[in-house]
């Protein structure tokens, strides 16, 4: 009998396909996205536009919260170590959370390395802004993508931008023939064993979801429709004017992402959407997306 | 013969990759319309709260009724034999009943204790080992007089069938075997 195997990590995140992950900060806020039909739900001590806002150190959430959280729902709980930082990592693990986001989000706590991954049973998901990024975190154990997006800020751009740049790459790479893969390994600054697993088979070698930005059923179908395999969206539900509402229009918006019908029709019921920001005009110190090396 | 997939959330796709990787045409099944095409029907795994909620906003209640009415198989791995089971606890939930088994759910534990390991599965009158794979895995703690045990691990039932329903509790399609499938298929096609 085997745990912990690459197989299982994957695994888990396959079944979380076509599902809306959540952001939650208590027990209460868990139970309506349960309700709502979330896949997941990742237990946080201030949402991502909270961070923001607040400012200061972000670290992981406090044990009492995640153990509420765990104790609350029946789907998987997620929660976010900083990046780099893994005693936070193996705190999470002894907890039993069921997937560890190394996050952005949070503030990193190591400016030159990621966790080792490999390191844990429990699986990871790492953020990536391109297909470069996404490989080295992959090389170095996670079992799931997301873009990075701008968390908290509302805005889809940033996400958009990011999924379109990795599945315009991995396109390119299938048309390169091998002998200019170690070339293209070295300016990707990724394992030439993962480039070429990517060229051969033109998808990413773990699942590849959407994060950052998320604030509407549209922008959950838009990432769905330019090839994300599930979607997380953080201040967008419990940051709106009708998070119950939303967090279920979200669920419906991610599974019938192809259809527009669908689409016109659930989000009649919609209230007002959280504030945006316009990503373009924040100072690079502010930018959570340049974080990760 | 086409076989669907319920695709409102979970791993559908590898079900779909499982089917054609034995030649087997497949179909995403979203609606409750898109049942009329297909002869037999895959619920996944994934989330169940999450497929009940999806169902009953679509209200495919109904219609999966209709559809095991009419005698056309239904194979539910994982979060599918949740939905199937006649019975769910752990905590109590909706399910459809197609098949008399008490369901327990996350029996294992949570992730850390999901595993990998071989069980034995007899699909074709001899006992043969296969691999599998449990995440969160559901147990089935109660068999109805009227279910047969498909395969087993460490003594336990984890794949039955009553009639036309078929459920595992671990997940065929993470697997390159095909054994399972190709089961399925064939009792579908045995249906037309």
């Amino acid at each position: 009998m085997e745990s912990g195997t690459l197989r299982l990590k994957v695994g888990l995140a396959e079944m979380l396909k076509g599902g809306v992950i959540m952001d939650v900060t208590t027990a209460e806020q868990a139970r309506i996205a349960e309700d709502a039909g979330a896949v997941s739900v990742m237990a946080l001590e201030r949402v991502p536009a909270d961070i923001r806002a607040q400012g200061g150190v972000a670290r992981m959430a406090s044990v009492r919260r995640i153990k509420e959280i765990m104790a609350t729902v029946t789907i998987p709980v997620m929660a976010k170590c900083r990046i780099g930082h893994f005693v936070e990592a193996q705190i999470l693990q002894a907890l039993g959370v069921d997937y560890i986001d190394e996050s952005e989000v949070l503030t990193p706590a190591d400016e030159h390395f990621h966790v080792d991954k490999f390191a844990f049973s429990v699986p990871f998901v790492c953020g990536a802004r391109d297909l470069g990024e996404a490989l080295r975190r992959i090389g170095e154990g996670a079992a799931m993508i997301r873009t990075k997006g701008e968390a908290g800020s509302g805005n889809i751009v940033e996400a958009v931008r990011h999924m379109r740049k990795v599945t315009s790459h991995i396109k390119r790479l299938t048309t390169l023939g091998p002998e200019e893969l170690m070339t293209e390994a070295k300016e990707l600054g990724a394992p030439y064993e993962l480039v070429r697993w990517v060229a051969q088979n033109g998808r990413l070698p773990v699942p590849n979801f959407a994060a950052g930005g998320i604030a509407t059923p549209a922008d959950a179908a838009l990432m769905m429709q330019l090839g994300a395999e599930a979607v997380f969206v953080g201040s967008g539900i419990f940051k709106s004017a009708d998070p119950a509402v939303r967090a279920k229009i979200i669920v419906q918006a991610t599974t019938h992402y192809k259809d527009p019908a669908v689409l016109a029709k659930i989000s009649e019921e919609l209230g007002e959407a959280m504030p945006g920001i316009e990503t373009s005009r924040l100072a690079e110190k502010d930018l959570l997306q340049t974080r990760g090396w | 013969m086409r076989i669907g997939v319920l695709a409102l959330q979970g791993d559908f796709a590898l079900h779909e990759e499982a089917l054609a990787r034995l030649g087997v045409d497949s179909a995403e099944v979203r609606r409750p319309t898109e049942l009329d095409a297909v002869d037999g029907l895959i619920i996944p795994g994934g989330e169940s709260t999450t497929l009940l909620t999806l169902m009953k906003a679509s209200e495919f209640v109904p219609a999966l009724e209709k559809f095991h009415a009419s005698g056309r198989p239904m194979f539910g791995t994982c979060a599918g034999l949740i939905v199937l089971a006649r019975e769910v606890v752990n905590p109590e939930q909706f399910s459809l009943g197609f098949i008399d088994v008490t369901v327990e759910r996350n029996a294992y534990g949570r992730q850390r204790e999901s595993f990998e390991s071989e069980g034995e599965a007899t699909l074709d009158g001899s006992p043969r080992p296969l691999k599998m794979v449990f995440i969160r895995a559901p147990r089935i703690r109660r068999l109805g007089p009227a279910v047969s045990r498909l395969a087993s691990h460490g003594g336990e039932c984890v794949m039955a069938r009553q009639g036309t329903v078929v459920v595992a509790a671990f997940h065929p399609e993470l697997t390159e075997d095909p054994t399972v499938h190709r089961y399925f298929a064939s009792l579908v096609k045995a249906e037309r």
